[in-house]
């Protein structure tokens, strides 16, 4: 069990900071939810963790990796897997073939064996092929396995989104908005989801939400960003009744 | 009708030749967006490596053209790491300002040595009896040369389709983010798309030098023809490189072929492709096979 350490984390863009001092702890087989207003800095703070940015200070560490100047391509293999706020798939192939391509780094097997192809490819192939199966049984998205994937509906891409990340095979899950421009039944498929991945597959999740509704029902850790800066965590109760996490959302008088 | 038949190979033979050097460019742009101008440089140099190695250290030609082929893989895979890989993020025309100054340092090294101002010619390595079949002919340097193009185009097809290496690379030119979340090493697949693009040009520049011997200015001026034909394919498409180089080098030939001498019309050939890519883009403005983008907001 991994733990995620974030620790003194500074993120500057020229001369704006767009994270201050940032530390968290997420603590493995956890849901934790990352919640601030618009621009607090959650995205950037995954970010973070994912490779895209490097902090400018500060150090991020998963279990015995740093992950503070790796690249994006390394973390995905370290068991961290996240899913985009936009989506970012590939839009011209099938469900199937989408997730299949997150498998690329499974298929280690030789040149000759791919030539032979029985034997060690086809067993490797077949393990790939059965992954993504569960996983596509597991979102629900059966009905849509051969269907392109720039036609589906933006509710069934999003669900794409995450399933891809989950075809890494990952211990952590970073998921950016995953219920953004969702209606109600969709984002209850989304919240049923993570609660199985947690329950289940044991996965940590981390979550940056805006519905704060599904984020204190769900959550087992709250952070809230604002400007950049922590400013409280705990559960959920305690983030809720915290003054200035009240301040943040609502304002002062 | 023989007339007509001979030009038609002559067009199919400069086209296929066009597509070949159009290849690299396309690969540079498919997995980068970045606009390679010096594209013609790294094709000359592909010519004149292949040269010095045959003449002057005196290998075989067919094992001087593979090795100069090795030699500008690596070297345009350092110009993509020394000059390109920190400009990754930054506005394109930017990327393509570095580009042009590429262009210049290269011809300014050329320059230097005396490939820049004198003309070479390869050792005759073929038979110089031109093939004959139905009274169209065709020289044996064109005949190799054609089949080296589709033999290397059909290879890059083959890469692309079904390498891990090449799904990679199209995965990236589709959406970067998405290819690196899965475990792609973007910065790997542009090194290896300038290496690749390198390879072709000095597939190409080998081409060409034999067929028309080695002058710097004939070089370099197939790393200008390249933008109305990758314009007309569509950038970012490979197929659309091939058809499209195909098409110019046909409709140059029909022009010098027919239009040439009569109303006292000369050089159409060299006008002729440019008026059809201006009317096909009217019609059709991402090129043949060029991708739409259409945002979904």
């Amino acid at each position: 069990m991994t733990h995620l350490i974030v620790s003194e984390v500074t993120l500057t863009f020229g001369g704006l900071n767009a994270l201050t001092g940032v530390n968290i702890a997420i603590e493995p087989g956890l849901i934790t939810s990352i919640i601030g207003p618009n621009g607090a800095g959650k995205t950037s703070l995954l970010n973070c963790v994912s490779g895209f940015y490097h902090p400018t200070l500060g150090e991020i560490r998963y279990g015995k990796y740093n992950l503070t100047h790796a690249s994006p391509h390394r973390i995905s293999t370290m068991g961290i897997a996240r899913a985009f706020q936009n989506l970012e798939l590939f839009r011209g192939l099938s469900v199937l073939d989408n997730l299949l391509l997150a498998r690329h780094k499974h298929l280690n097997y030789s040149i000759f064996h791919a030539i032979i192809y029985f034997g060690k490819a086809s067993r490797i192939e077949a393990e790939n092929r059965a992954y993504v199966e569960k996983v596509i049984d597991f979102m629900e998205l059966e009905p849509y396995r051969k269907k392109m994937v720039g036609n589906l509906s933006y509710g069934v891409q999003k669900r794409v989104e995450v399933a891809r990340a989950l075809t890494l095979a990952p211990q952590l899950l970073l998921l950016d908005e995953p219920m953004a421009g969702m209606n109600i039944e969709e984002k209850e498929d989304i919240v049923r989801f993570i609660l199985d991945l947690k329950k289940e597959w044991g996965m940590t999740v981390v979550l940056v939400e805006h519905d704060l509704g599904v984020v204190m029902d769900i959550s087992d850790r709250i952070y809230v960003l604002d400007f950049g800066v922590l400013i409280g965590w705990g559960k959920p109760e305690e983030v809720a009744t915290n003054p200035k996490v009240i301040d943040a959302y609502i304002g002062e008088e | 009708m023989s007339y007509f038949f001979q030009l038609v190979v002559s067009g199919i033979v400069v086209g296929s030749i066009y597509a070949l050097s159009a290849l690299g460019f396309v690969l540079i742009y498919k997995s980068s967006r970045v606009l390679n101008i010096a594209h013609g440089q790294i094709i000359a140099a592909g010519a004149f490596i292949t040269y010095a190695l045959t003449v002057m250290v005196g290998i075989p030609i067919y094992l001087a053209f593979l090795m100069s082929m090795v030699i500008t893989f690596f070297l345009a895979m350092s110009v993509e790491r020394i000059f390109l890989r920190r400009l990754i993020g930054e506005p394109i025309i930017s990327v393509i300002m570095v580009t042009i100054g590429l262009m210049s340092i290269l011809d300014g090294l050329i320059y230097l040595t005396p490939f820049g101002t004198e003309n070479f010619s390869f050792p005759a390595f073929l038979p110089v009896t031109p093939i004959s079949l139905f009274g169209v002919s065709i020289s044996w340097t064109q005949m190799v040369g054609v089949i080296v193009t589709f033999a290397m185009i059909g290879g890059f097809s083959w890469f692309f389709k079904k390498s891990t290496l090449g799904i990679s690379m199209r995965a990236v030119s589709d959406d970067q983010l998405a290819s690196m979340s899965i475990g792609i090493s973007v910065p790997r697949v542009f090194g290896l798309a300038w290496a690749m693009a390198g390879l072709s040009a000095a597939a190409a520049g080998g081409i060409i030098g034999n067929i028309t011997g080695i002058n710097f200015d004939t070089l370099h001026a197939f790393g200008i023809i390249v933008f109305p034909v990758v314009i007309l394919g569509g950038l970012d498409s490979i197929l659309g490189a091939v058809v499209a180089g195909i098409i110019m080098g046909l409709i140059q030939q029909f022009a010098s072929g027919y239009l040439d001498g009569s109303w006292g019309l000369n050089g159409t050939g060299e006008v002729m492709p440019y008026i059809i890519l201006l009317v096909i883009l009217l019609f059709k403005p991402h090129g043949l096979f060029g991708i739409h983008e259409i945002e979904r907001v």
